[in-house]
């Protein structure tokens, strides 16, 4: 793209507010009762957060991974791409999350949340709890109808936030890995809403850098520990 | 690959005359609007344009949504029943091409619309493949203009295009930008290839291209369209909130849509403005544009101060 610097987000969206949100309404509608399936996983992982066990570290994968690969397809590919000829990129990312979390999480069982320390895990659990319960009420708070809540395991946001919240306390060099996609989904999203002139816009991003910071620190206190 | 200046000023000439025996007539006919929309000649051509065309950027991409398409289709129905004729699009707007499909199919007005899309590719090699998508994505037979998207690759389609328009299956050729992107790359295509159409941003508040490139679209033959004349809504939004001079009624403007598209039109360089909306109240506003008197040059300049002190 020549002069790329001359372009504002705003040049760069190519629907309206009302066409992305009326994509949420539909598809709402033509997936009902997958949204009670979505929001029961949900609280399967919560439940697991809670746990803590080898086993149940699987199990969470295992329901991000199926969470992350609908949201590719049935989202990403079906709907929106019919409106951001970007989205097909974006199903492709998310594709790659799910045989990462598939891989590191279910067949190596690498995703070991009970190790860390309480406050981290604590943390974890409530941005999750968020995710589930909170994220899909934030769009009928701001005036757009309940058919166009964002759901966990439904819509690309509160999936993306409920992976930060289990990677949070996530011990390992594999969850800086497990963490890249999310965090580049919440600047996409983050500039999309932007550029729409959400009220909303900045949760997405300033959730991943609450991550990041949370995750970073973490990390350098799991370091210090072992010096000592 | 110089031009003939003459035919195209001759013709210029001509529909300056219209124009102005339009201007001259409508406070004769009591300011009633005229019957039919005001034209311009496509310069290298000679067949007449109306001066409002209709835009799809983000208005017409609507996915799969059949209420939101089927609102896009009634716009396309008010326009060509008021004697509108060029849609233009682009592969880069989601589903535009299809809704603008779906809707010369409805309403049976494939024969009497000016299409105009664009290629929009970065390689060469695709660009062919890319243009016969966007004919079957329209449902028609043949394009009567497509332009280069924002210069992208232009090196690469304009010889395709000319191609195409030698054998028939194009009737024009165009480059477009937008914002006052490579405003000097565009002066030196217009002065080297013999290209029908440029499409650039022009408004009341961004007139750069009133300098050089309106100046040399006039001296080369070439017709202008002219895309976000509202900058995308913000300068309706802008404008709204302040009462519409007493003498609008004087070029005939009963709204501030109006206001600003005539301001656009009566540049004698320009052919057509496509101001992009899906609201059939807003495409009857930007329609009536191409009704009535239009500003002359000393009115064009009350407009520019009116609207600059706010």
């Amino acid at each position: 793209m020549s002069e790329w610097w001359t372009y504002t987000l705003s040049d760069l969206l190519m629907f309206s507010a009302q066409t992305y949100y009326r994509l949420f309404e539909l598809y709402n509608r033509e997936i009902w009762p997958a949204q009670i399936v979505a929001i029961g996983l949900g609280i399967v992982a919560l439940l697991c957060l809670r746990r803590a066990g080898a086993r149940e570290g699987r199990i969470v994968a295992a329901i991000l991974a199926a969470c992350w690969l609908w949201v590719a397809w049935a989202f990403q590919i079906e709907r929106y791409a019919t409106i951001n000829w970007a989205a097909r990129y974006f199903a492709l990312g998310f594709a790659i999350e799910a045989l990462l979390l598939i891989w590191i999480g279910v067949i190596r069982g690498q995703l070991l949340f009970w190790q860390s320390a309480k406050g981290i895990r604590v943390a974890g659990f409530y941005l999750f709890l968020f995710a589930l319960a909170v994220q899909p009420l934030i769009g009928p708070a701001i005036g757009r109808p309940w058919l166009q809540a964002e759901i966990f395991g439904i819509a690309p946001d509160p999936t993306v936030i409920a992976t930060l919240a289990i990677l949070l306390p996530v011990s390992g060099r594999m969850r800086w890995l497990l963490l890249c996609i999310p965090v580049i989904w919440c600047a996409i999203s983050g500039a999309t809403l932007w550029a729409m002139g959400s009220p909303s816009a900045l949760l997405m991003p300033l959730i991943a850098l609450l991550v990041l910071l949370l995750a970073a620190g973490h990390a350098l206190a799991c370091s210090a520990a072992r010096i000592r | 690959m110089q031009q003939p200046s003459d035919p195209p000023r001759r013709r210029l000439l001509q529909s300056l005359w219209v124009i102005g025996t339009g201007a001259m007539l409508g406070p004769a006919l009591g300011a009633r609007p005229q019957q039919a929309m005001l034209t311009r000649p496509i310069r290298s051509g000679g067949e007449a344009l109306p001066l409002i065309g209709l835009g799809s950027w983000i208005t017409f991409n609507v996915g799969n949504d059949r209420v939101a398409r089927a609102a896009c289709i009634e716009v396309m129905r008010h326009f060509f029943d008021a004697g509108g004729r060029l849609i233009d699009s682009s592969p880069m707007y989601g589903s535009s091409q299809h809704v603008i499909g779906d809707g010369l199919k409805q309403l049976g007005t494939a024969s009497r619309a000016f299409s105009a899309d664009k290629v929009w590719t970065s390689s060469g090699a695709r660009g062919a493949e890319q243009i016969e998508a966007s004919r079957q994505n329209w449902g028609i037979g043949r394009f009567d203009l497509l332009q280069v998207h924002n210069l992208l690759s232009w090196q690469a389609h304009l010889p395709t295009l000319f191609a195409m328009k030698s054998a028939g299956r194009l009737r024009y050729v165009g480059v477009t930008t937008s914002e006052g992107r490579r405003h000097p790359e565009i002066e030196q295509i217009m002065r080297s290839h013999p290209i029908d159409f440029v499409q650039i941003t022009y408004n009341i508040f961004d007139r750069e291209v009133e300098a050089r490139i309106l100046p040399l679209a006039i001296d080369r033959g070439i017709a202008v369209i002219v895309n976000r004349p509202f900058r995308q809504g913000a300068l309706i939004q802008a404008v709204q909130r302040h009462p519409l001079p007493p003498w609008a009624a004087d070029i005939d403007c009963a709204n501030w849509a109006q206001f600003l598209l005539k301001f656009i039109v009566a540049h004698p360089a320009v052919t057509c403005a496509i101001p992009a909306t899906s609201s059939v109240a807003h495409v009857r506003e930007n329609i009536g544009a191409a009704f009535g008197r239009l500003p002359d040059e000393a009115m064009r300049g009350r407009m520019i101060a009116y609207v600059e002190k706010f």
